[in-house]
């Protein structure tokens, strides 16, 4: 299996999934340029973290008219999954490949924390290596990570089955919006992670890459990797 | 000020265009704005929104070439049409 990672300028996530993504693959994932205008044959590829292009104008609006992203947008169309972490769930959504926008948080403050998760959806490439409803806890850092979508596309995510991760409370009770704190950005229904129709594109606000070895404090984020790599060998 | 001289003696035109958040969606930036406004003593606001305010030139002479040509780049890049809005005022530069 060959995996891609796709590095813009402003990135800072992207060495953190090359390790993790690494360690689960025993490769090196390819690092690809933002400027490059086909990605080499891949199986998997992620769009990471960090602060492409400044957020100049949105976050993720400039990268997602960046060259990579064209055949990014290529691939997932043919069916080659993409998980987009932060940045990379912003991107995504700047290039319609995921609906929904993501907002200023509704605290207006950068969060950088450790969140609890439930896992809504395991169909799918991304989420399979879960429980349904397992409670796991990923860090967050991001000033924009407030999910937003008309009441519509809501009721269809969720009556589809493809709201992958929702903020809850560490006993995995709702998280109420945001008037417990379980939910950091004011996310509507909780979101923190949604599926494309077709299940091959992953959107997260929350960094699995960062809890993916049991000496940085946790290994809830290693099982989507590992997950990734059982699943498209 | 453009130095380059207007094609058949039309002149070039400039885009003003505004966007802001659409009605209903949340801005929470906005509302601090709001309340920091009633912090300093100015009572009765109320609907704060914030926005972008973004102007260019535009090497197109024909107003309407112009508007269609601006309301392309709103909506595949100046706005983000599923949270914004962007109103176009098209004038000569």
């Amino acid at each position: 299996m060959k995996a891609s990672v796709i590095v813009f300028p402003g990135s800072n996530c992207d060495r953190d999934v090359q390790v993790a993504l690494g360690q689960s693959l025993r490769r090196q994932p390819d690092m690809v340029w933002h400027g490059e205008a086909e990605i080499p044959e891949t199986d998997l590829i992620v769009v990471p973290g960090g602060f492409s292009y400044g957020d100049y104008l949105r976050s993720g609006a400039m990268a997602a008219q960046s060259p990579v992203m064209r055949d990014v947008v290529v691939k997932a169309k043919k069916g080659v999954p993409v998980l987009g972490i932060c940045n990379g769930f912003q991107v995504l959504t700047e290039c319609g490949l995921l609906p929904g926008a993501l907002m200023r948080n509704a605290g207006l403050k950068f969060v950088c924390k450790d969140v609890h998760l439930s896992v809504e959806e395991t169909e799918s490439v991304f989420t399979g290596g879960y429980e349904k409803g397992q409670v796991i806890r990923i860090p967050i850092a991001h000033h924009d990570g407030n999910y937003y979508a008309d009441d519509e596309t809501l009721d269809r995510l969720e009556g589809d089955g493809l709201v992958a991760f929702s903020y809850c409370a560490s006993d995995g009770g709702p998280a109420d919006g945001s008037r417990n704190g379980a939910n950091p950005n004011g996310s509507a229904r909780d979101i923190a992670g949604i599926l494309s129709d077709t299940r091959t594109v992953l959107g997260m606000m929350p960094h699995p890459e960062r809890l993916s070895d049991p000496a940085l404090g946790g290994n809830d984020g290693r099982v989507l990797f590992d997950h990734l790599v059982a699943a498209l060998g | 000020m453009s130095i380059r001289p207007a094609i058949g003696g039309e002149n070039e035109m400039k885009a003003k265009i505004h966007v802001t958040l659409k009605q209903g969606v949340l801005d929470p930036q906005g509302k601090a704005v709001e309340n920091a406004l009633s912090a300093l003593g100015f009572g009765g606001v109320s609907g704060v929104r914030q926005g972008k305010y973004i102007e260019l030139e535009l090497g197109e002479t024909d107003p309407e070439k112009a508007q269609s040509q601006v309301e392309e780049m709103c909506r595949k890049l100046l706005a983000n049409t599923v949270i914004e809005d962007y109103a176009i005022d098209i004038a000569e530069g």
